[in-house]
Order: C-alpha cells, then structure tokens, then sequence
C-alpha cells in the first residue's frame, strides 16, 4: 500500500500513527510546504518569549520518521490531487502517486482587507517562520498592534511582552476571546492582562492605516512599529475543491474521515468540519487534539481497520499571563451552576439533566477531566451526585458500579 | 501490562498513600526529609474521601491514553507496554491534558507555580521498583497486577 499524507502536522502525525498501529510496511510519505521536522504549531508563541528551544518544537521525538518507515518531502507544496491518474502534483511539477491520500493542510490566516494595509506591511502568527520574523523585525520597547483579540491574538501579545510593555489589542467583539468565554470570564482575563500593562480597544475596528497609524472606527488612533494581524483563520480546502470534493465552511467528511464524494481520499484537521456531538452540528473544530484524533481515525481507515470518528466536542485549555482558562462543550443552557471569586472562576452549564459545557478559570481548573467526561459520556446528572461533583470534581460523585468500572476494571 | 488498581472496600482513607507517592517523587532519601526539606512535597495519587466512601486514585495508564493524544507538545508519550510517562522539558504547562484525563488524574505542579504537569508513573523513573503506594498501603486497598490484554 502506497499512502500519501499532505501537511506534516498534527493531523499528518496522527494519521501516521493510524497507519502503523497495523500497517508496519506500507510505504507513507509527508508532504509539507514548511521545510521542518514535525513541530507543535502552538508552541511557536512559547518560542517567541524564549521559553522554549528549537529542539523543543519538535512534535515527536526525532527518530519518529526513521522508526515509522516514513518518506518525507519537505519545503515543497502541492498544488493539484490527479484524482484519475491518482497522483499529487507539486509545486516543482513532480508528480508523487497514492493508493490513498490524507489533506491534513490545516488553515491559513484570515486578513480582511483595509485601506493602506499592504502599503504598511503585517505578520501574520501561525507558523514558525512567522515567529522567525516577528523575533527578527521587534525591537525591545516596540510599539505592537494587534489586531485580534482570539486565543492567536492574544498568544502572540504574550509573547511579545517579553520584549515590550507597548502592546494594544483591538477586536471589533466587545470582549476578549469571544469564542470561548462568556462575558464574566472574558472580563476577568482582560483585566488579568491589563494589568500586565496590555492595552485594548474593543467593538471597535480599523477603519485605514495611514503608514505605521490605524485609525480606528471610533475616532481613535494608534501608532505601531508592528503589526500583526490575527482576526481569523480560513480552512485549506482548495486542493479537495478542485478535485471535486464536498466543501462547507470546511473539508465535509464521513465519520471514517473520507471526503465525501471522493474515493481513498480522506481529510483531517484544522481543514475539515467535526461533528460537534455537544450540539449536534457540524463545526471547525480548530484545536490541536482533535486534528490528531482525526488524523488517526483517517489513518487506521485508510489501512483496512474500521474505527468512526465521534464525540468530537469544542475544547480548550489556554493559558494567559498565568491564568489559565479550561472549556469546552456548549453554553447555550436553561441552567447555569456560577462560583466566582477573584481570577477565579467557574461556570458549568446545565441542560435537560446533562452537563452542556463549562468555563473553569483560575484554581477552578483542576480535574476539568472529570466535567469533560460528563459532557462527552452523555452521564445523567440525576444519577451522579451533582450536588457534590459540582464543587468537587472526582470520582465519589459516581454510583458504586461505575467507579468500580473505572478503578477495578482493566481499560 | 501491571496497572494499578483499587479496591474500594478495603481502603480507610488513611491518606498514607498521598505521603509515601509525595516522597517517592521527592528525589530525598527519607520520608522525614522529604517532608521537613521539600514542604510542598506533591503526591501524583490523591484519595478522594465522601463520608463512609474512601478510594485512591491516580494515572489508570489507560489502553487508549486520551491524555497522550491530546497532549498539545508530545511531553506525554507511551511505551510499548503502556506506562504513560511525562516528560517535563517538554511540558509547557498548557493543562490540556487535564481538560482530557477523564479521572482527574493529572497533577498540576503547584511547586513551580504550575509551569509544568506531572503525573504517576508507576514509581519507574524514581528509585522505586514497585509502586511505593501500592507496598505502603497498610490494608492492601491498592495492588499492582495484570488484569487485561496488553495494548
Ligand atoms: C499561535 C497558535 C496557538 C495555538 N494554541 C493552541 C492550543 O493551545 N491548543 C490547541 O489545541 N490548539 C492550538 N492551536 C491550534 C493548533 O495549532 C491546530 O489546531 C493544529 O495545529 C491543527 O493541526 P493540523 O494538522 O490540522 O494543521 P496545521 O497544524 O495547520 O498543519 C497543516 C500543515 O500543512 C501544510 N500545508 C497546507 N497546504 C499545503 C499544501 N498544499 N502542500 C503542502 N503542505 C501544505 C501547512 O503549511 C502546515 O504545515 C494554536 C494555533 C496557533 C497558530
Ligand atoms: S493521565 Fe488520565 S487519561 Fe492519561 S493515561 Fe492516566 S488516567 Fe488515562
Ligand atoms: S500541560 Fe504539558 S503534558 Fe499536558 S498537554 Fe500541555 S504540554 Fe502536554
């Protein structure tokens, strides 16, 4: 079997894996346009303030492509999948063929378009390069704009900090991280990062940049040195659009990770839609572990095994400055269970005797596993002692059986 | 592979356990030292107690290591007999892993602020041998046996 994996990331990762756990001697190769041995995307802001090496992006360790057998194209793209002739073709034109095929091409940036922007110049934060050149352009003391108060936004302030206090952060939402956190959390990280000396100005957006000036919706301005733009990030779906493949928002795929209307093509990733168990519907679910889940899922298909890819649910453990945020699930409840005091806080959310979602902030984080298990598993909470879980997350809350079945049993 | 397991029934909810793991992973050479030197000293298993009920838990080394998938860096890693294993240089403190642990078994390490994780690794990487919790336990509430298939 000849397996051919795009993207050498989380979900190429992931696939590789898949594969191997029964294919030891099918022939894989990665292609990727970033020239690197595997490394974690996310840890390219850890990277920027320093605290981590260049030896510690790695994803896996080194050996893995020489212990799982795989080939590897680096610093090449590919620009069509020849669905007849079932071959990649790459940016050199050289042509590698498949027996099957896996997009993990993940996202790109999403830059809205203003009046002087390319005139002034921007980076974008998603890659290592990117890093690079931010490290290279910023100077201590610079003055930062970023534009984007989401979790890569504010990632990238973060690590900028290192270098200067001068950092403001606009976002046309009236509050920080607006895809993760309710108002009451979104308000107690702001000020959390305020208070490191970040400025921000919110529901509010550029109206044009004049040079190294934005001049805002409101009537403000703000002069910068740098510019990074992090309002959003769009799914890599062109390669299966012209190969006829079925596109949403992102890549649509069979519980297998198929691509719909296409054949031993499958996709997993940042450029494809889950379905979101917690709501029902299909979603992007643009996190880290869920490109790997699917990546692996995509893998073990692609080598003869059957696995299906559920119970996929929105997710996130972020941290800021130190404080450190855990959610997941959905917020849209008829009951809500709220604890807050000071950075800390907690909200779980509450429907028809099912845990939805939740928010934990601060020493609220601890055990998060425990809710996202109730979440996941669907466990009634007439069944479990809510009154104690609820402040308390552990075991004790669980009826005799299902304890027993988590502490005695093997799994 | 040996796991660790728990029989409720059996535990009184001594905590003992929690000291013995805290010492165990205390790099000192005695349990008094550990506990004068190193104040803070941190168990990776934790009793949980609700009235007549007492059981210990700590890391299961599940079959389908959740935990290791979602790790966000690749600090968390499985060896080919299963033992889940941590390695801290590569931890960057991101608590994903505690939003995936479904038994709350991941143990933030408040002894550097929470920089990092940790977690119980069946007493491999220190000088144990054989899990101190499970040759401490004074009522044999927890043992350390082979009860499934291996992965
Ligand atoms: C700054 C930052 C912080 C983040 N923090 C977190 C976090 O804390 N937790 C979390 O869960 N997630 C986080 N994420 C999200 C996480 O990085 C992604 O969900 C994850 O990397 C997705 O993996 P993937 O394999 O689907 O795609 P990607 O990691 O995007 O990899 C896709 C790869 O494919 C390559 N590629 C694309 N098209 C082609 C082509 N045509 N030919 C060849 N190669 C191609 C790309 O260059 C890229 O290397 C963060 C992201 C960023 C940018
Ligand atoms: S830390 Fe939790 S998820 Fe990971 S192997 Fe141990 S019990 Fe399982
Ligand atoms: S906290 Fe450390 S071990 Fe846990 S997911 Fe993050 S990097 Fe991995």
């Amino acid at each position: 079997m000849n397996y051919v994996i795009i993207g050498n990331s989380a979900a190429g990762i992931g696939c590789v894996q898949g594969i191997r756990d029964k294919d030891k001697t099918g022939k894989i190769t990665i292609i990727s346009d970033e020239p690197y041995f595997t490394y974690s995307r996310p840890l390219i802001s850890y990277w920027l303030k320093n605290a981590v090496t260049d030896e510690n992006m790695k994803y896996r360790d080194r050996d893995f492509y020489d212990v799982n057998n795989v080939n590897t194209i680096l610093g090449k793209r590919a620009v069509k999948i020849d669905t007849a002739a079932k071959k990649v073709i790459l940016d050199d034109n050289s042509e590698v063929p498949y027996d099957k095929l896996l997009v993990g091409t993940g996202s790109k940036p999403f830059v809205p378009s203003a009046p002087g922007l390319d005139e002034t110049g921007y980076f974008t934060f998603m890659k290592y390069d990117d890093a690079k050149a931010i490290k290279q352009a910023v100077k201590p003391g610079a003055k930062v704009l970023i534009v984007g108060a989401g979790l890569i936004g504010l990632k990238a302030a973060e690590a900028l900090h290192e270098y200067t206090e001068n950092i403001t952060v606009i976002d046309l939402a009236d509050r920080i991280l607006s895809s993760i956190l309710d108002a009451d959390a979104a308000s107690i990280m702001q000020k959390h990062i305020e208070s490191k000396g970040v400025k921000f100005f919110l529901g509010t957006s550029v109206n044009n940049f004049a040079g190294k000036v934005a001049h805002l919706k409101n009537g403000e301005t703000c002069d910068f040195d740098i510019l990074i733009m992090a309002v959003g990030v769009r799914p890599n779906t062109e390669l299966i659009k012209e190969a006829g493949g079925e596109v949403n928002r992102g890549i649509v795929t069979e519980k297998t990770q198929a691509v719909k209307s296409l054949t031993d093509i499958y996709a997993a990733g940042d450029c494809t839609e889950s379905f979101d168990s917690s709501v029902g519907e299909n979603k992007i679910l643009a996190i880290l572990p869920n490109a790997f889940l699917q990546g692996e899922i995509a893998g073990k298909n692609m080598s003869g095994q059957e696995f299906m890819y559920v119970n996929a649910i929105p997710q996130n453990a972020i941290g800021f400055f130190g404080l450190h945020i855990i959610t997941a699930g959905s917020y849209s409840a008829e009951d809500a269970y709220e604890v807050a005091d000071g950075d800390n806080y907690k909200k779980l959310f509450i429907n028809k005797d099912k845990l939805a979602g939740f928010i934990l902030m601060g020493k609220y984080v601890s055990k998060a596993g425990i809710y996202t298990s109730l979440i996941k598993e669907k466990i009634p909470l007439s069944d479990i002692d809510f009154n104690l879980i609820k402040d308390n997350p552990g075991l004790a809350a669980f009826s005799r059986g299902r304890r027993d079945k988590k502490l005695a049993e093997f799994h | 592979m040996k796991r660790v397991y728990v029989n409720e029934n059996r535990c009184l909810g001594c905590h003992l356990c929690e000291y013995w793991c805290a010492f165990a992973n205390s790099g000192e050479d005695s349990i008094t030292k550990a506990f004068k030197l190193n104040k803070e000293a941190m168990p990776r298993i934790n009793v949980e107690d609700d009235g007549e009920i007492h059981f210990a838990v700590q890391c299961r080394h599940c079959n389908d290591t959740p935990c290791v998938k979602a790790c966000i860096t690749g600090a968390l890693s499985v060896d080919t007999e299963g033992l889940v294993t941590i390695d801290t240089e590569r931890c960057v403190g991101c608590y994903t892993c505690v939003l995936t642990c479904p038994y709350g078994c991941i143990v933030i390490d408040e002894k550097n602020g929470g920089k990092t994780v940790t977690k119980c690794e069946l007493c491999v990487k220190n000088a144990g041998g054989e899990p101190w919790c499970v040759k401490e336990c004074i009522n044999g509430a927890i043992v350390f046996e082979d009860r499934g298939v291996s992965i």
